[in-house]
């Protein structure tokens, strides 16, 4: 299996990402509904090999992938930027276990955002995940991100770490609601 | 008060009586964490001593991933107060071989036994909480299969209920206010995770 170099370059690299998840035996998908994942989502949820589980809050999410890990199955945590911050003390669990832990985040507030709002978090994003152990993969081309999630998941699963792969705001498009004017 | 009688470390040793390698046990941070392990420093033990707020994910993880074996968490009402999200995420996927037992003091105890919003409304100044009712919570978010337990005459039922009831089981334990020696598990939780697969897989 290796999914950095089997196939064709997909359509979409959304199904880019399902493949190297399916690849590399992900079982368990957490994750908060998200425009930015949602095809991958709806992938994994057609799969009879993954488990998909919504959350009421990202925090939740490690805790899963530790009690996976514990189990004997691998988990990835798909969420948004604003997502990381509801994070941070649950992520000191996988310094604390030394569990593998795959992260996937949607990046707002990086790349022509309309909305303010997200600014704070989407730019505080790798600080706070650099400052919790997180080792960090950038990704703003589609047609890197196969070997780019496929890198990080070697690192997450065969390496031991703790990895976030940042799907860039330039990669997913900028969400704007048109034209119009305050 | 509460009026509780039930006191925690006998009755958590009763519920992991003969405990096997069938039963996979999760224990939240603090007392819960020292309770688990007076009754037995085991292996397929999982005892946090950080990460409030986990128990209940960490389980259902477990519980998704080993569907032939029995998880159990076992935490108080301040840590579940923090992640009564997380009873909803347990509905949502109905893992038959989940159990989660709250030992409900009422009380912060790790921080100096300040009331939690399960103590009773106007219960004084400076011990007043909300009156929550964390099976209704849990019932409310769909675990359908919750109540909570006072009596020591309803703990042979709760004992079967944890253990071998189609899950999710969720049960709240009314419990004494006590002040209890520290019984303490290896603190590495790389050691405690490794110790667990190894026990678990056979490998680390």
């Amino acid at each position: 299996m290796n999914a950095a170099t089997s196939a064709e370059p997909s359509v979409d690299w959304r199904d880019d990402i399902f493949d190297v998840l399916q690849a590399h035996d992900i079982r368990q998908v957490c994750h908060v509904p998200d425009a930015g994942h949602a095809r991958l989502i709806e992938h994994c949820q057609r799969s009879n090999a993954m488990r998909t589980i919504a959350l009421t809050t990202e925090e939740e999410g490690i805790a899963i992938a530790a009690g996976a890990w514990l189990g004997g199955q691998r988990a990835v945590l798909l969420m948004q930027s604003s997502g990381v911050g509801n994070t941070i003390n649950l992520l000191g669990l996988a310094k604390t276990l030394r569990f593998p832990f795959l992260t996937l985040i949607t990046m707002r507030g990086d790349w022509g955002e309309f909305n303010s709002w997200q600014y704070p978090m989407g730019q505080g994003t790798p600080k706070v995940l650099e400052a919790m152990g997180v080792l960090l993969y950038s990704v703003d081309n589609a047609a890197e991100v196969r070997a780019t999630v496929d890198a990080a998941t070697r690192a997450a699963f065969n390496g031991g770490q703790a990895v976030a792969v940042l799907l860039r705001q330039k990669l997913i498009g900028i969400k704007d609601f048109g034209n119009k004017k305050a | 008060m509460s009026g509780a009688t039930l006191q925690r470390r006998p009755l958590v040793k009763q519920i992991l009586v003969g405990a096997d390698d069938n039963l996979l046990v999760i224990a939240g941070l603090g007392s819960s964490n020292w309770d688990v392990t007076e009754a037995g420093d085991r292996t397929l033990n999982m005892p946090l001593w950080g990460g409030m707020g986990a128990p209940v994910g960490m389980g259902l993880g477990l519980a998704l991933a080993q569907p032939a074996k029995r998880v159990l968490v076992i935490t108080g009402d301040g840590d579940m107060l923090m992640s009564l999200g997380s009873l909803a995420t347990v509905a949502a996927q109905q893992p038959d071989n989940l159990a989660i037992m709250v030992l409900d003091n009422e009380k912060f105890g790790e921080t100096g036994n300040q009331a939690t919003h399960t103590s009773p409304r106007n219960n004084g100044p400076t011990d007043s909480g909300a009156g929550t009712d964390l099976a209704l919570i849990a019932k409310g978010c769909g675990i359908a299969d919750a109540a909570t337990v006072r009596e020591a005459s309803d703990v042979p039922q709760l004992l079967r209920h944890l253990r071998t009831k189609p899950g999710p089981v969720f049960r709240v334990v009314k419990v004494m206010v006590e002040k209890l020696e520290f019984v303490m598990p290896p603190q590495d939780g790389a050691h405690l995770k490794d110790r667990f697969r190894q026990a678990l897989l056979g490998h680390p």
